[in-house]
């Protein structure tokens, strides 16, 4: 009896073999190899009662019947790829607080079409290195008008003031200068860093030094605490001159931010902008989009060999007031000036919004819209490369979609001027 | 166009890109283009330093009878001689380039004499259409080839953009026989600017494209891969008429349709 249940016990307590299991195990042809291994796939005890790793496990089985080990996890990143890197970002980059800030940074974003721009984002990035020079500085953004960002906490933005009003949209540099007063004397910031750009930052810049009696530093593109290095002379001297309140900086003045997240808080500014006013502005006004130059356009309706009607893509352009491009086919083959050429061997284009319609998205096309925005595909290929990058791709034949494009900014036209003989009325 | 209106073009020196030679500034040959426009024979044109600088006669050369010089010895400062030549003469619209091509270049000379002077100023100019006793109308230059219009009070100070019409040829002759008015003018030296130490430009390193890879394999593949978006929208099975509706929409938020 005692001695019946001491076998029990060891019984229990040893490691069973199951040889049959063992046996088609080893046996790869076997019609239940596959659920043996899987079910041995958590902890496998060898004879000895050794944790046991199986070398052989791991892997595939290639299209070619080769074993394959994915050591790079590329498989898995093609899956659910987009997922990973946000959230990896999310959880990875450690957020940088700024509490009880005693000093600012003021960053006057161009903010081009509503969203920051690279030369913005330099500029924040610089705006956090001059930070790091003093104790508690928060580095805070100053943009008007519409806002279509999302990603300002990745940008470096530890404070915001956006103001939205209505008086601040299209050309409005006095109210703009109004406020950046208001600032001024609530704030007032350690510096004011703008961007030396063309889209208004240097305008608002100069407005602002001429009004406080500061001499700012203009085309600046090395800075730090005590010393600035600006060029000069149409960009054929470098002046270094102490680094003074006010700055406009260069584009690649510094790199931008990458590896924080930043708080975003909004800073609190009693705006009452009540400016005599002696620039009104009256909009902008049509431009014959064809003579702007293909490496400026802002918008380009580009054709490839997608096209067959070309009468009607001219009339999709014009209605649309997209300046026209196109890919090298559709110039070969005569239907556009090789002025028009979109790509490697063509114009290099920084659109911010680009429609491809009938391109295949060949690499010499995409190298000439790297800088491009916003990309609309519009092809009867779902599978082509065009259709990857597309921010918007449409799969249908383009004949129609330019059809019914040409129609509704026609509509949209015709309605915009009925206001207008409204409004006037 | 309107006799009435005073017109004053400033202009400078300027520097030859390649060369560096001194010559007729881009910029200030436009603005004396432009008030040629507007006011014809009776465009005043101003310089603030030396009267013997040869290249003003290219300025003269482009049919000016004469040329206002408010003399100045090198390294000082033009705004108080501008700011007093302003106030003295009743002036409408003064016409200057964006940005000098030699010096500072810092582009604020317009902006100062518009905050001493209190007067409006309008940015990058590509035309003024039409001027009335109070007010004008004028094209701002916007990136990208675009235009604005904005109407501005009169008198106002406006900086002329590369986009404005082109500075005729400047004849020889004529700009040797034009008179030079000389004025002698207090003088204030530009003492921060003789602190700065300046250098010839140090060419900018060009920014690297630096790809933050954990592994081997994922450099390789951020160096050979294909440009691919962020994953866009695909419309597939759509009507066609909800496809272009799609398209209009994202270009009426991008507001490149208005
Ligand atoms: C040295 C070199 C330099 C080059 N430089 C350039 C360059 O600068 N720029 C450039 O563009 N190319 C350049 N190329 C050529 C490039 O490789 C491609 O051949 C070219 O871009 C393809 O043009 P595509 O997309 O218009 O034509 P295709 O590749 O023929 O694509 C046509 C697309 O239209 C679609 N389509 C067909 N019918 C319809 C329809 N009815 N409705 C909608 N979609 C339709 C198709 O699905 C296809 O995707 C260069 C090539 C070389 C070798």
């Amino acid at each position: 009896m005692s001695d019946f249940s001491s076998t029990a016990r060891s019984l229990n307590n040893g490691v069973r073999r199951d040889p049959r299991n063992e046996w088609i195990a080893r046996n790869r042809l076997h019609p239940l190899h596959d659920s043996v291994m899987s079910a041995r796939q958590g902890e496998v005890r060898g004879p000895s009662g050794l944790l046991r790793k199986n070398p052989h496990i791991i892997g595939f089985i290639g299209p070619n019947g080769i074993k394959r080990i994915d050591r790079a996890n590329l498989s898995s990143t093609e899956l659910n790829s987009k997922k990973r890197t946000s959230e990896a970002q999310e959880t990875l980059l450690p957020l940088h607080i700024v509490e009880n800030p005693d000093g600012y940074i003021m960053v006057v974003a161009d903010m081009v079409g509503g969203r920051l721009t690279r030369h913005d984002k330099d500029i924040l990035g610089l705006a956090h290195q001059l930070a790091t020079e003093k104790a508690a500085v928060a580095v805070v953004l100053v943009c008007f008008g519409e806002n279509k960002e999302t990603q300002f906490d990745l940008a470096g933005v530890d404070r915001l003031i956006h103001l939205a009003g209505q008086e601040f949209n299209g050309f409005a540099p006095e109210a703009r200068l109004a406020a950046l007063e208001q600032i001024e004397t609530q704030f007032y910031p350690d510096y004011w860093l703008f961007p030396d750009s063309v889209n208004g930052g240097a305008d608002l810049a100069s407005r602002l030094a001429a009004r406080l009696g500061e001499r700012p530093a203009t085309q600046a593109w090395q800075v730090n605490g005590t010393q600035t290095i600006c060029r000069g002379a149409s960009s054929s001297v470098d002046i270094s001159r102490a680094t003074p309140r006010i700055l406009m900086l260069l584009e690649e003045c510094a790199d931008a931010i990458d590896r924080t997240r930043h708080q975003v808080l909004p800073l609190a500014l009693d705006v009452n902008v009540n400016t005599k006013q002696r620039l009104f502005d009256q909009g902008q006004i049509a431009v014959d989009s064809n003579a702007v130059p293909l490496a400026e356009a802002e918008f380009i309706l580009s054709a490839g060999n997608g096209i067959h009607n070309w009468d009607q893509f001219h009339a999709a352009a014009a209605a649309l007031g997209a300046t026209e491009g196109a890919s090298r086919v559709a110039v070969d083959d005569g239907f556009m000036p090789r002025s028009r050429q979109v790509g490697a061997s063509g114009t290099w284009v920084t659109a911010r919004v680009y429609v491809a319609v009938g391109i295949s998205g060949a690499i010499q096309h995409m190298q000439g819209i790297g800088q491009c925005d916003k990309v609309v595909a519009i092809n009867t290929d779902a599978g082509c490369d065009m259709v990857k990058r597309a921010d918007l791709a449409v799969i249908a034949d383009s004949e129609e979609i330019l059809a019914e494009l040409t129609r509704l900014a026609q509509q949209h036209a015709s309605l915009a001027s009925l206001e207008e003989k409204s409004d006037a009325a | 166009m309107q006799p009435n209106v005073n017109v004053i073009s400033l202009v400078s020196v300027g520097r030859h890109p390649q060369s560096g030679r001194a010559r007729r500034a881009e910029q200030d040959g436009r603005a004396v283009e432009l008030g040629l426009k507007l006011a014809g024979k009776n465009l005043t044109v101003v310089h603030a330093g030396n009267p013997q600088e040869p290249v003003l006669r290219q300025y003269a050369g482009m049919g000016l009878s004469s040329l206002t010089v408010l003399e100045q010895a090198q390294g000082c400062d033009a705004l108080p001689a501008l700011v007093s030549f302003l106030t003295e003469n009743s002036v409408n619209i003064v016409l200057t380039g964006v940005r000098s091509e030699n010096g500072e270049s810092s582009g604020m000379l317009p902006y100062l004499l518009a905050d001493q002077l209190n007067w409006p100023l309008v940015p990058r100019v590509a035309d003024i259409v039409s001027v009335s006793a109070e007010s004008a109308e004028v094209l701002l230059a916007l990136p990208r080839g675009q235009r604005r219009s904005v109407i501005v009070t009169l008198p106002f100070i406006a900086s002329v953009d590369n986009a404005a019409q082109e500075a005729r040829q400047t004849a020889f002759g004529p700009g040797l026989r034009a008179d030079f008015h000389v004025l002698a003018m207090d003088t204030v030296v530009d003492e921060a600017a003789h602190q700065w130490k300046i250098t010839a430009a140090k060419p900018r390193p060009k920014r690297l494209k630096v790809v933050k890879a954990k592994t081997a394999a994922d450099r390789m593949k951020a160096a050979t891969a294909k440009p691919v978006g962020s994953g866009g929208k695909i419309m597939k099975n759509e009507t066609p008429e909800e496809k272009a509706k799609a398209i209009f929409d994202l270009l009426l938020e991008e507001k490149v349709v208005r």
